[in-house]
């Protein structure tokens, strides 16, 4: 029989030479005239150690990481099909304390399975969700939604179901789910991870809510960045039509929903909801006003679920063990797990999937494992760049919805941006307001303008020597951008403007 | 992104050709204006100004309308870039791991300053906000494949790599 090596397709894994390190196996296998079959499975999350090669052994599988082209002759000739010892063996993957500690309801797949197998799907407990929704009562899918407290992962955090509802008691000729994949914050990619490591669950996840709520065609809106995500969703498609999970007739039941893939073309307020309809329709991507809500008058003028890949991912297993299985898990009004994602400088970023609630020190220290320079880690940014600079004093904040937003920040799509002692705060303030300037579609003035007029001020503020009246001129360009905007892009900029100038006064020249 | 002032060059009627066979297979579709300006860009690393109209005519659209769409994103280009595209993620997470500083060494050492292609035409640098490769930043992407932890040093050999390979790799 052969021996299976999981090398990672991630792209990830990609950027620091997986292909390589595949290619190199499959030569040192022939060249041994050993049986040797490459998987290519998505990535277990610990980025840090790619590229994470796995042996499947008689003990279970064993990984070695972080594995580079030039140590896989080595590894061979450490008899690596039996998963002997070698410098870079990590031990059984499923006991690396990393992995252990996780709750991985979304991520339950990933880094396991061949991310493009329909068979392995199935076998690893896929399909489980649609095979129930077919039979169920489209207000019985959206109640479950409803019981599972799942809100929206984007970043608004709005109760999934509820949306749902709205759709649902839409009269329409047409509706639509339309999957926000613009996934453009800074320090998150949890998205591109289940799209490239377990895209069937997307899928099926986006045709148990046409089924919930009547709708027949969907499209993902996906970032140009995201090249590898693109193929592998690509392939998950025609498969899945092949498979009779997406199509005509779904598992045979007479009911229809198929899936597009739409690509943006690298505009950050685009992943604005209204934004984003737009942009799915051919347009610039301007955002419109609301009401009328998406759901009532989305794509095309059509009733339309918006919801993030994170969000639909969380269904399948929503239907398939029920709502209060999921609800079981986070606290408050923050119920579930989230895939938390930690970036920059952090010396063991990756992904980690938890129950909501976990506090950031335990992500940062427990998990992170500290700054990768090994200095002292002075601010992090949660929720993207329209997310709160935090100092050390609110590491303790449990990492949830409304933990964060009384600590001053938003925990946004999960995403954890690490910076050492040598960070400029009055710089990352300065960018955030640039950034915006970038990325505001123009439609209002408090965005179009203030963004610009807040980099000029930032500037005078930080040269300044009599600083009040510049202080006092940003927090009311400020004010005025945050009441006074059309969506989040103007409005929540001053949120990383103002918590940089209030968290860290010294670095604007401050006493 | 960085439209340029300078009045465009005429397109060849190989250009044309692509320009042309990108609307024919996608102009059915809803809403395809964005979908034909990537098939367009994929084959010729940008979109001529003779598209504008045809898309136009394709589409049911005014000029302005597609005008307004190929200059609202970032990642259309009006002008063929250079041999090779080396996009540089300038968002939060790579900067607090020196992305910085990697602009700042392209520019001196390749000669190619963000949103400028170098004198020789080998290289054009565009910025980038989020790869999504933010466990391992620096990320760039260059020639569309992502590389991650990039060092002044690692993207010297990529570049050096590629301009051996000559042509898009």
């Amino acid at each position: 029989m052969s021996t299976k090596i999981y090398v990672p397709r991630d792209s990830a894994a990609l950027s620091l030479g997986a292909d390589e390190v595949a290619d190199a196996v499959v030569r040192e296998a022939a060249a041994r005239k050993l049986d040797v079959q490459v998987v290519r499975n998505g990535s277990r999350g610990m980025l840090w150690l790619e590229t994470l090669l796995e042996v499947q052994t008689a003990d279970g599988r064993i990984a070695y990481g972080p594995v580079t082209a030039d140590d896989v002759a080595s590894m061979f000739d450490a008899d690596l099909a039996t998963g002997r010892e070698h410098p870079l063996r990590l031990g059984k993957t499923e006991e690396l304390p990393w992995l252990q500690k996780q709750t991985r309801l979304t991520f339950a797949r990933v880094g396991v399975t061949d991310p493009i197998s329909t068979d392995e799907y199935t076998e690893h407990g896929g399909i489980a969700g649609l095979k129930k929704a077919v039979a169920m009562e489209s207000k019985d899918i959206v109640e479950a939604v409803v019981a599972s407290g799942l809100r929206g992962r984007g970043g608004a955090g709005f109760p999934a179901g509820i949306k749902w509802r709205t759709v649902l008691g839409a009269e329409s000729d047409q509706k639509y789910i339309a999957c926000n994949a613009d996934e453009g914050d800074s320090g998150t990619f949890s998205d591109r991870m289940i799209m490239e490591g377990d895209p069937y669950l997307l899928l099926e996840g986006m045709a148990i809510a046409g089924l919930a709520v009547g709708a027949t065609v969907g499209y993902i809106y996906l970032r140009s960045e995201y090249p590898d995500a693109r193929i592998v969703l690509t392939t998950a498609i025609e498969r899945a039509r092949a498979a009779g999970w997406l199509g005509d007739n779904l598992l045979g039941s007479g009911k229809a929903f198929d899936i597009h893939i739409r690509l943006g073309a690298g505009s950050y307020v685009c992943g604005e909801e209204t934004a984003m309809l737009e942009s799915l329709e051919g347009k610039r991507g301007i955002v419109r006003a609301k009401p009328p809500l998406p759901a009532l008058e989305g794509l095309w003028g059509k009733p339309t679920v918006v919801n993030n890949v994170m969000t639909l991912a969380a269904v399948p297993f929503i239907v398939d063990q029920g709502g209060e299985a999921y609800a079981k898990h986070g606290s408050g009004r923050s119920l579930g797990t989230l895939p938390y994602q930690l970036a920059g400088n952090i010396k063991q970023g990756g992904l980690v999937e938890v129950p909501l609630g976990v506090t950031i020190r335990e992500l940062l220290y427990d998990y992170g494992g500290g700054s990768a320079s090994g200095r002292p880690i002075r601010a992090i940014q949660v929720g993207g760049p329209l997310g709160a600079y935090l100092p050390e004093s609110k590491f303790d904040t449990p990492a949830d919805y409304e933990s964060l937003a009384a600590a001053g920040g938003l925990l946004g799509h999960g995403g954890i941006v690490v910076f050492d002692d040598t960070v400029d705060m009055s710089k990352m303030a300065r960018y955030a307001m640039d950034f915006c300037a970038i990325e505001s579609c123009g439609k209002c003035t408090p965005c179009r303008i203030g963004s610009t007029r807040g980099v000029e001020v930032i500037d005078r503020l930080v040269a300044a020597d009599d600083k009040r009246k510049d202080e006092e001129l940003l927090r009311d360009l400020c004010d005025t951008m945050t009441s006074a905007s059309l969506c989040a892009m103007g409005g929540l900029t001053p949120l990383p403007v103002l918590s940089a100038l209030d968290n860290f006064p010294e670095d604007f020249g401050k006493k | 992104m960085q439209s340029r002032s300078s009045s465009p060059v005429a397109a060849t009627p190989d250009q044309l050709a692509a320009v042309d066979a990108a609307i024919s297979s996608l102009a059915s579709q809803r809403g395809a204006c964005l979908e034909i300006m990537h098939a367009i860009q994929d084959q010729l690393g940008f979109v001529p100004h003779e598209a504008i109209q045809r898309i136009a005519d394709a589409l049911n659209l005014s000029r302005a309308d597609v005008h307004g769409v190929l200059t609202y994103y970032h990642d259309f280009r009006e002008q063929p870039p250079g041999s090779h595209v080396l996009k540089v993620c300038r968002a939060e997470s790579c900067q607090a791991m020196g992305s910085d500083k990697l602009e700042d060494h392209i520019a001196e050492r390749h000669g190619a300053a963000m949103g400028e292609t170098s004198q020789d035409g080998e290289l054009t640098v565009e910025p980038v906000y989020c790869l999504g490769n933010c466990a391992l930043s620096p990320a760039v992407q260059l020639d569309g494949k992502v590389h991650g932890r990039v060092s002044a040093d690692r993207l010297d050999g990529l570049l050096q790599k590629c301009k051996n390979n000559g042509g898009n790799s």
